[in-house]
This record gives C-alpha cells, structure tokens and sequence, in this order.
C-alpha cells in the first residue's frame, strides 16, 4: 500500500548510483522483492512512468525478481515455502516459525548507458 | 554498463530512524511506536498508559493520522506535550515525519513517548521511526485470526496489547487460539489483556512501560 514512497526511493537509489558512475541513460533497474514485503508490482510500475518523468531513468524497464517466502520451524528446525497463509510446519505440524526469506525489498543493479 | 546496487530501497528512512533514536537517546527519551487496525484502540490505550504512568514517568505524545487533530486534542486536555503529524493521505508514519515531530516536543521534559502510528497493519512494519519498541495493539472484535491475515505485524512487534477484553462475553473470539498463533509467529512478543474501559489489565501494561524506560534509562 506505500508503493509511491517506495518508488520515490528506489528511483532516488538508482539515480543516485548512475549519477555517480557518470551515466547518461538507466536502461533497466533490476529489483529484489520478497513475497512478504507486501508490494505490487504494477503499482510501483504505474507510480515509476509517473516520478522518473524529466529524470534519466524515465523509460527504464523494471525488472521484477520475486523471493518466496521461507520459514523456519521452531519446532524441528524445517526450513519450508510458505504456502497461501499455512503457517503450518509440513514435517512436525508445529505452528509459526522464524522468517528466513521473503522480507527483501531492494536494488540490486542497475543498467545504464 | 551494468552498475551493482544491492541496497534496501527504504535505506533513506532507516538512516533517519537512526539519526531519531540518536537524538533520543541522547535526551533520554523511551520511544514506543504503536501500531493497529484503525478504531482498536491506539489513542484510548494512549490515554489510560498516562494514567497509570503518570507521576512515574514524564509523557510525551505523537499522533499520526491521515487527517483532523481530534486525537492530539484528546491528549492536550490531560496535560501532556503533544504533536499531531497528518500525513495527507500516507498510510503510515516514515523516520522524517517523526523528525519533525521531535523538533517540535519539549524532549528535555519528556522520559516515554508514545507514537501512534496510521490505522493499519500492513505500511507501518516497513519503516523504522527511531523507536526503541515496537508494540501492536489488536482488539477482540477484529477476530483471533488476525494473526494468519497479517503475519508481518505480528511477527514484528516486542508487545502487544489486546484490548476490549471487556466484550469477549459477546463475541467468538477465542484468546487461547490467539495467543497460540502469536507464539507460533512471534515467540519473544511480550502479551497483554486489557480493557480501555473497564480498565482492567491496564495497569499491568503501564508498570512495564515504567520498567523497560528506567532500565532502558540505565
């Protein structure tokens, strides 16, 4: 649901990183997003054509890396994807478990001309 | 030319919480962001922790909504120090709106400050304030299996507070259930029951505020 704030920061992080290296044009952002952290990924596509407008990342293509969402068991130590909302360890039926992956939620390269 | 970036899009916030909880500290002030759904409880669970801490604890109070300042007058008429942030439409408080906040707060007179964040589950857990505890608050009429809905909030908090416990006689809520799905979730979560009501179990919950900011303090 904050897509505009997360896009405002993500473009500020990419611009940032190509004004640094000198560059023209970023031609794609490459994004890692956990499962977890809540994000759609149109939104942010539809906040990004609207914020990078005059900017040298306007007409950069967003790429989309998802990571599922991973858990460990508390019980038995199962590592797990999860499932849909089944918090439910598949090998001792114990509930929760500690979060391992899904949580991400950043830049991990930009293209640039 | 392909540049590494490998850096957390919500950098910029963290960096500010960080620079929140620095100035903070520095005037030893206990700071506890309070999240929930809209209507559970934030601003009544507000008023009775200044009941109970009050001549124990100098108050200090933050109050995040979309718009209006009918919270923070609520909190004006008890006496304590308090600012209003309206985030015009953002679902949850960032570290520099909290910033500002801070600038305007008497922070030499204040030993806890309460911040209320948005009405909502989701937003809130995503950015760090300069907040040394994360507390949820979560009420019996939204039903036990919150937890399951919102997993990220639950498993992000040091507390939480259920409140309404005074209407479980009406409702199928069932507190065992919901404790066990918050244990499965968030083990190390302190929990308490609590009615802004009838007040019961308030009290519980103001003396370990006083605890954690005198130790926090040490």
């Amino acid at each position: 649901m904050h897509e505009l704030a997360v896009t405002q920061s993500m473009l500020n992080l990419a611009l940032e990183h190509a004004e640094q290296a000198g560059a023209r044009h970023i031609t794609v952002i490459n994004l890692v997003i956990g499962q977890m952290s809540s994000i759609v990924d149109d939104c942010i596509q539809f906040y990004f054509d609207f914020v990078s407008k005059g900017t040298i990342a306007e007409g950069a293509a967003l790429s989309f890396e998802r990571v599922a969402s991973r858990l460990r068991c508390r019980g038995c130590g199962e590592e797990f994807v999860l499932d849909g909302n089944d918090w439910v360890c598949p090998a001792c039926g114990a509930l929760g478990g500690e979060v391992i992956a899904g949580r991400e939620l950043y830049v991990d390269s930009i293209e640039v001309e | 030319m392909r540049i590494q970036v490998v850096e957390d899009i919500l950098s910029a916030n963290e960096r500010i919480a960080i620079e929140n909880q620095r100035l903070l500290d520095e005037k030893g002030v206990f700071a506890v962001n309070l999240m929930s759904s809209p209507g559970a409880g934030k601003t009544s669970l507000i008023l009775r922790t200044i009941e109970v801490v009050r001549g124990k604890l100098r108050v200090g109070v933050v109050e995040g909504d979309i718009a209006s300042r009918l919270d923070a007058d609520k909190i004006e008429a008890v006496g304590v120090p308090v600012v209003q942030i309206n985030t015009g439409g953002t679902c949850h408080l960032d570290a520099n709106m909290v910033r500002q906040a801070l600038e305007e707060l008497p922070l030499d007179d204040i030993e806890l400050l309460l911040i209320e964040n948005v009405g909502n589950l989701i937003c809130p857990t995503g950015f760090a304030l300069g907040e040394r505890l994360k507390a949820m608050i979560a009420s019996t009429p939204e039903g036990d299996d919150k937890p399951y809905k919102y997993p990220g909030m639950f498993a992000a908090v040091d507390a939480l507070v259920i409140n309404k416990i005074d209407l479980l006689p009406h409702l199928d809520f069932d507190v065992a259930t919901f404790r066990q799905l918050v244990a499965g979730l968030n083990p190390e979560a302190r929990v308490f029951e609590v009615s802004c009501i009838t007040r019961e179990g308030v009290e519980g919950w103001g003396e370990w505020l006083v605890e954690i900011t005198a130790a926090d303090g040490e």
